[in-house]
């Protein structure tokens, strides 16, 4: 079935979109990369460190995955806008993952300093994918600001605790205008697939996958279990009965 | 003079560019990214820029993360 997501004009044909951090070696994480089908997969920025062996980018780029740069790890917007345009020189993209982080203990997003980074980089001319609590109101705020897509979270990063507000999920989905892609909390395949059925036009995760036990298996799962859960909400669930309804007819 | 250059003060000499002090750390010809004392500086203005006394010299890289 042809059904691709489109993110700010440009089509993918896989709903997952990987993060790189937590995976012990490229190696694994190339083969989990390739098990997963992803074509849009998230990078850190950080200071080169020469006795570092390996690059992430190469490996990206053999493999014909787009990259998108994340600001993790700043705590203003001031930070999440440097960390941005240096990405935007140092990869040649315009396409951004925002995040701006409250706390190390959460790693929850700050709204406040969230909204005016993304308002700064839109004027900038950047496509601004930003991680986001699971407010409806800042989702539709982030809309408004000119983001291409809104990408909640279902519990903390690296937690795997899933979604822990699919009502807010919902109702996110059911207002935005662009892509909600469901960001960070995601556990195990299961989680996946609920935030497809719930309506997310795509599922952002790494943690799952690289500390696995076998990212490449568990990578795998997670491209079956957002294909599934894409097809169940395309089909439309039945609806939650209190009581059975015969699959058999009752006479005859 | 002294320049910062990712967190590391160095002692350098008088006249220095932006590329020489990248080229310190990595011959990476793409995927590399500077910026001198905040700002960010386009890889193609990285010769012509020179670095003064007390300056603080950024050079980044996509890692694995998010």
């Amino acid at each position: 079935m042809d059904d691709p997501l489109l993110i700010a004009g440009e089509t993918f044909s896989s709903r997952l979109i990987m993060g790189t951090g937590g995976a012990p070696s490229l190696d694994v994480l190339d083969r989990a990369l390739i098990a997963s089908g992803t074509e849009l997969t998230t990078v850190a920025m950080r200071r080169v460190d020469p006795s570092s062996a390996g690059s992430v980018l190469s490996l990206l780029a053999d493999r014909g995955i787009r990259v998108l740069p994340n600001t993790a790890g700043c705590f203003t917007a001031t930070e999440a806008v440097r960390v941005a345009r240096l990405a935007r020189e140092a990869l040649g993209t315009s396409w951004v993952k925002l995040e701006v982080i409250a706390d190390e203990r959460t790693l929850l997003p700050d709204p406040v300093e969230l909204l005016a980074a993304a308002d700064q980089l839109v004027a900038d001319g950047f496509t601004v994918l930003p991680y986001t609590s699971d407010d409806p109101v800042l989702a539709r705020r982030l809309e408004q600001a000119g983001c291409a897509a809104v990408m909640p979270l279902g519990s903390p990063i690296g937690s795997g605790l899933g979604i822990r507000n699919q009502h807010n999920i919902e109702l996110i989905v059911e207002s935005a205008g662009v892509p909600v892609i469901l960001d960070a909390g995601i556990g195990t395949a299961s989680d996946a697939a609920i935030a497809m059925e719930l309506g997310c036009a795509a599922v952002l995760l790494a943690t799952s996958v690289t500390r696995a036990r076998s990212p490449e298996l568990m990578a795998e799962s997670m491209r079956l279990a957002v294909a599934a859960g894409r097809l169940a909400y395309l089909a439309g669930r039945v609806p939650r009965r209190r009581y059975a309804l015969a699959s058999s007819p009752p006479t005859g | 003079m002294q320049v910062i250059i990712n967190g590391e003060p160095h002692r350098m000499p008088e006249t220095m560019s932006l590329a020489q002090a990248v080229a310190l750390l990595t011959s990476a010809p793409t995927g590399v990214a500077a910026a001198v004392n905040g700002d960010v500086v386009r890889r193609a203005a990285w010769d012509s820029t020179s670095l003064a006394d007390g300056d603080e010299v950024d050079v980044l890289t996509a890692v694995q993360g998010g």
